[in-house]
């Protein structure tokens, strides 16, 4: 008999990879803050899809949302640019480089007050990028002002209440363009991966609003982004499966209560109801339920609104397959004759 | 004393004794948006086809149509093609301008005007040239609405006819400007000159002294405006991601590039474009994607004006401290604010060196022709790849607008230099790499690209603090060790920039210094300093910032340094102030212009000698 001990075999992705390749730097958030919840959905979700982190390109603009880049995927690129423009950084890089998978990460502040300009510039054009807004209602790193996201009658710490009414972003989003719009809650760990998995396979823009309590200046009572509101107030529109292209399980489906999205990739995006008449495809059944969300100060979860088919800006610029940014001279500096002809015209 | 001084003179003589043969500015007073652009193209081009060097510069009002419009044409023997102060020849088409126009005239000077306005009644020194341009468009063009536009080619008729232009060459220079698809509206234009060239034969008697003669001097020549040169500099430089918010005067950069690039960056074997073109909601979101694309590996650029920069200045501080390459064309107007959108300036020279808060600094290249705004296209992106850095274009609205006579551009024969990218193999061979380690001493760090396919390839850039490893730090010792890094990467950018334009004379006690387009009417004050007072004045026109060590010793041989700036506030001698010894200082002079004309030699001429106690 040996006395060796094998090692139980270390788990690995469909590239061979340990999640320990998907790790970040360590966080220098809050303890308890619901962002760094985020990050850990993003890790297991790029290793579990088998993504190659080399391939994934991180974003964000300014805050404490903006810094979680820093604490998933090492192995990726990062650029923490400037307040409330990440929308642009990121464009600019997916027009560099289409083969990159980019995931942007900001905040309420950053994308809602400072930087809502770009970020409606970016839901018309449909940019191929996974966008999260971890969104707490206050400004952290300033040490809690509200936000434009705050619900009227919101109430800080120091007793200042909101006084006008929160923009919702997943009805900015819906309305002027993006093809994936959802929302969910940092603490609500499975229906997070589903909604992230689903954003990694789409070909198009995502939208994922997902209230991330802050935990230091916006986590008491009278506060609308709170743990224990959320625990009372969040009302998923359905249970999500997600079933990426490679995975060849079969998930029993009941009928009448199931709707199947096919992806881009051939993912399948199962969504079991849960007592709506809903169909997430259906642009003004979704502005609707949202709008009578508010109404009722329940906050819907789930994906919102989805459009598998339309075409995203890269392939509407119709550019060649190859990074742009590493053509060879010979396809990016016309020949000499091109010169002399042009010249020629000008005499 | 000033040169300007003019005896009057009987409208017979102007002061010359024979003809005034190749060498006169004309001035065309229409209205915006009569179609007059091309009845002064075809005058330009015409004069251009004859051998004659020629300039043309357009003075528009910020409006589409119904406001007063300046067109000058200068043609010079000499080849001087800066603007000229005096008008010697003048086409008055605008009603609401005519009487101001005679009465700006030197005596001895033409007009050819509408009969109904009546200038021989104004004064009686000029040439007269009544012309009833209503009458004469009727009968060439029936359709009532195309009058107003046909009417213009009349004057080109007219005024070929009493300057002596050879009417083969208007008539190649008119189905040029139309082009092969619009046969019929060149036919309608063509009969107009016809009608114009019959009356002037008739019914007008030549009294002026201005006349043109064919020769050589033109030939092999091009003409073009800057913008849509550095639109060339930007393709053969192989420019790949372009994105822009349009403002005057920068728009038609992009609006040449983007044409250029349609017919010419094409990929033959999927039809697919090699470049991204995206108009932006704004100049951050601009800026911000040619940040991003710059990032990420590609010959990004944008170009812009005054308030661009302003709006763009916290990305360019970002894409300084992180060190991402990008090139801005700054296409100068007259600021501050909206200031003067279609007059010209060089106003953006301070902001520009120094943009964005905290210590910045960053180099701009100053082309003064079409040919150096093709070939400092190219050096922009070569530049801003070789440091890590965005890099300024300064062109301005008289460069970049006007058509310019200017030499065929060269080919680029060197392969495209993309810096100090590292590639996974050589990550396998280093083993690993930090961002911002200075390997080489030159202050210029290796950068990989996002999608490199290595472990080691990632690095987190930031604008907030960090050290040689890209990693988060708010360290003294880390912070002071990067920024002096950038000093040391600034100074070997200074020894990479394209070199002066130096004319220096041994026996000057003067010189003058300046940039871009200042260089016409610097260049032509050197001749008259000499020709007119017998001063000798020494040259130097940088091409660039920071400047490049010689200018140190062109300042020492001389005693005193006479700076021209576009900008009321000397910007170009005030970025000299900033660095230079205190005894270098103390011999620079100030020649500045700012009234949103391109400056004319005559007025640095007359503050050289002012200065000069002459």
């Amino acid at each position: 008999m040996s006395t060796t001990v094998t090692p139980p075999p270390k788990k690995v992705n469909r590239l061979g990879l340990e999640v320990l390749s998907y790790k970040g730097g360590k966080t220098t958030l809050c303890a308890g803050c619901g962002h760094n919840s985020i990050s850990e959905r993003i890790i297991e979700c790029f290793y579990e899809m088998g993504v190659k982190p080399t391939q994934v390109a991180k974003f964000s603009g300014i805050g404490c949302s903006s810094k979680s880049p820093a604490y998933f995927l090492n192995m990726a690129h990062g650029f923490n640019s400037v307040h409330g423009r990440a929308p642009a950084v990121s464009t600019g890089a997916m027009l560099a480089n289409k083969n990159l998978v980019g995931i942007v990460v900001s905040g309420d502040g950053d994308t809602v007050s400072i930087g809502l300009g770009q970020f409606m510039h970016m839901l018309r054009r449909n940019v191929p990028l996974t966008y999260i807004i971890e969104d707490n209602g206050v400004y952290g790193l300033t040490k809690g002002q509200f936000s434009a996201t705050a619900d009227l009658g919101a109430k800080l710490k120091t007793g200042v209440i909101n006084d006008l009414p929160a923009i919702d972003v997943c009805l900015a989003a819906i309305e002027l363009g993006a093809t994936l719009v959802a929302r969910s809650f940092s603490g609500d760990k499975r229906q997070l991966q589903a909604i992230l998995k689903t954003c990694i396979a789409h070909n198009g823009l995502s939208i994922v609003d997902i209230v991330s309590p802050c935990v230091t200046f916006n986590d008491h009572e009278g506060s609308t982004k709170s743990y224990s509101y959320m625990k009372e107030h969040e009302e998923p529109v359905h249970e999500i499966d997600f079933v990426p292209f490679f995975e060849d399980i079969s998930v029993e489906i009941e009928e009448g209560t199931t709707q199947e999205v096919t992806m881009h990739d051939g993912s399948i995006l199962r969504l079991k109801k849960l007592g709506r008449e809903y169909d997430p495809t259906d642009k003004m059944g979704a502005l609707r339920i949202i709008h009578e969300a508010h109404s009722t100060g329940d906050v819907l979860t789930g994906i919102l609104y989805v459009d598998s088919h339309k075409e995203n800006f890269l392939d509407m610029l119709h550019v060649v397959d190859q990074p742009l940014a590493t053509l060879p001279d010979t396809m990016t500096r016309p020949p000499r004759e091109a010169l002399n002809q042009i010249m020629e015209e000008l005499r | 004393m000033s040169t300007t001084e003019v005896t009057p003179v009987g409208p017979h003589t102007n002061g010359h004794a024979g003809p005034v043969i190749n060498d006169f500015s004309i001035q065309v007073a229409t209205i915006n948006g009569s179609g007059s652009q091309t009845a002064n193209n075809v005058l330009m081009r015409s004069l251009f086809q004859m051998g004659i060097p020629v300039s043309g510069k357009n003075l528009f009002p910020s409006n589409i149509a119904g406001l007063p419009t300046w067109f000058t044409i200068r043609a010079s023997q000499h080849g001087y093609i800066g603007r000229k102060k005096e008008i010697d020849f003048c086409v008055a088409m605008n009603p609401e301008t005519a009487q101001e126009d005679a009465a700006k005239l030197d005596a001895g000077a033409a007009i050819v005007y509408d009969e109904p306005l009546k200038l021989n009644a104004t004064r009686s020194d000029l040439h007269f040239y009544p012309v009833p341009f209503d009458k004469l468009v009727g009968p060439v063009c029936p359709e009532a609405k195309l009058r107003k536009l046909v009417r213009n080619m009349i004057y080109d008729g007219v005024v070929g006819h009493l300057l002596g232009i050879d009417f083969e060459e208007i008539r190649k220079a008119l189905y040029k400007q139309f082009g092969p698809k619009k046969v019929k509206a060149a036919e309608l234009n063509w009969n107009a000159v016809l009608a114009g060239r019959e009356y002037a034969e008739k019914n007008l008697t030549k009294t002026d002294p201005f006349q043109v003669q064919r020769t050589d001097k033109t030939a092999g020549k091009i003409i073009i405006d800057g913008n849509a040169a550095c639109a060339l500099g930007c393709m053969f430089a192989g420019v790949t991601v372009v994105t822009w918010y349009p403002i005057t005067p920068s728009s038609s950069l992009v609006e040449s590039l983007i044409g250029y690039l349609k017919r010419f960056r094409i990929d033959k074997e999927t039809g697919r474009a090699t470049y991204a073109v995206v108009q932006a909601e704004d100049e951050i979101a601009s800026i911000g994607m040619v940040i991003g694309a710059g990032w990420a590996g590609a010959r990004s650029m944008t170009a812009t004006a005054g308030p661009g920069i302003s709006l763009m200045s916290e990305f360019i501080g970002l894409g300084y401290y992180t060190e991402v390459p990008a090139v801005i064309f700054d296409v100068q107007r007259v600021g501050p604010s909206t200031g003067l959108p279609t007059r010209t300036m060089q106003g953006d020279i301070l902001i520009n060196a120094l943009c964005s808060h905290g210590d910045t600094r960053h180099p701009m290249l100053f082309p003064s022709s079409p040919e150096e705004c093709f070939t400092l296209s190219g050096a922009a992106f070569d530049l801003a790849e070789f440091a890590q850095t965005p890099v300024f274009v300064m062109s301005d609205l008289d460069l970049g607008m006007n058509n310019w006579m200017a030499e065929a551009f060269p080919y680029p024969e060197q392969a495209i230099p993309r810096g100090k990218v590292l590639s996974a193999a050589d990550l396998d061979r280093l083993g690993g790499f930090a961002r911002y380690r200075d390997v080489d001493g030159d202050g210029i760090g290796y950068r990989t690209l996002p999608g490199t396919d290595h472990p080691s390839a990632a690095y987190f850039s930031r604008g907030s603090g960090h050290n040689d490893k890209a990693q988060y730090s708010e360290r003294e010792d880390d912070y002071v060790k990067n920024v002096d890094r950038l000093s040391r990467k600034f100074e070997t950018i200074r020894k990479h920039l394209p070199a002066p334009d130096i004319q220096s004379n041994d026996t000057a006690s003067i010189g003058i210094i300046c940039c871009g387009t200042s260089r016409y009417g610097a260049e032509e004050a050197r001749d008259q300093l000499k020709n007119e007072y017998g001063i000798e004045a020494s040259y130097y026109r940088t091409l660039a910032y920071p400047f490049h060590p010689s200018i140190h010793d062109f300042i020492e041989r001389h005693s005193r340094i006479y700076v021209v700036d576009q900008n009321r506030d000397g910007q170009l001698l005030a970025l000299m102030r900033l660095e230079f010894p205190v005894d270098e200082i103390a011999k620079l002079r100030s020649v500045r212009y700012y009234g949103g004309m391109p400056i004319d030699a005559r007025t640095i001429t007359d503050d050289i000698l002012r200065q000069e106690g002459i």
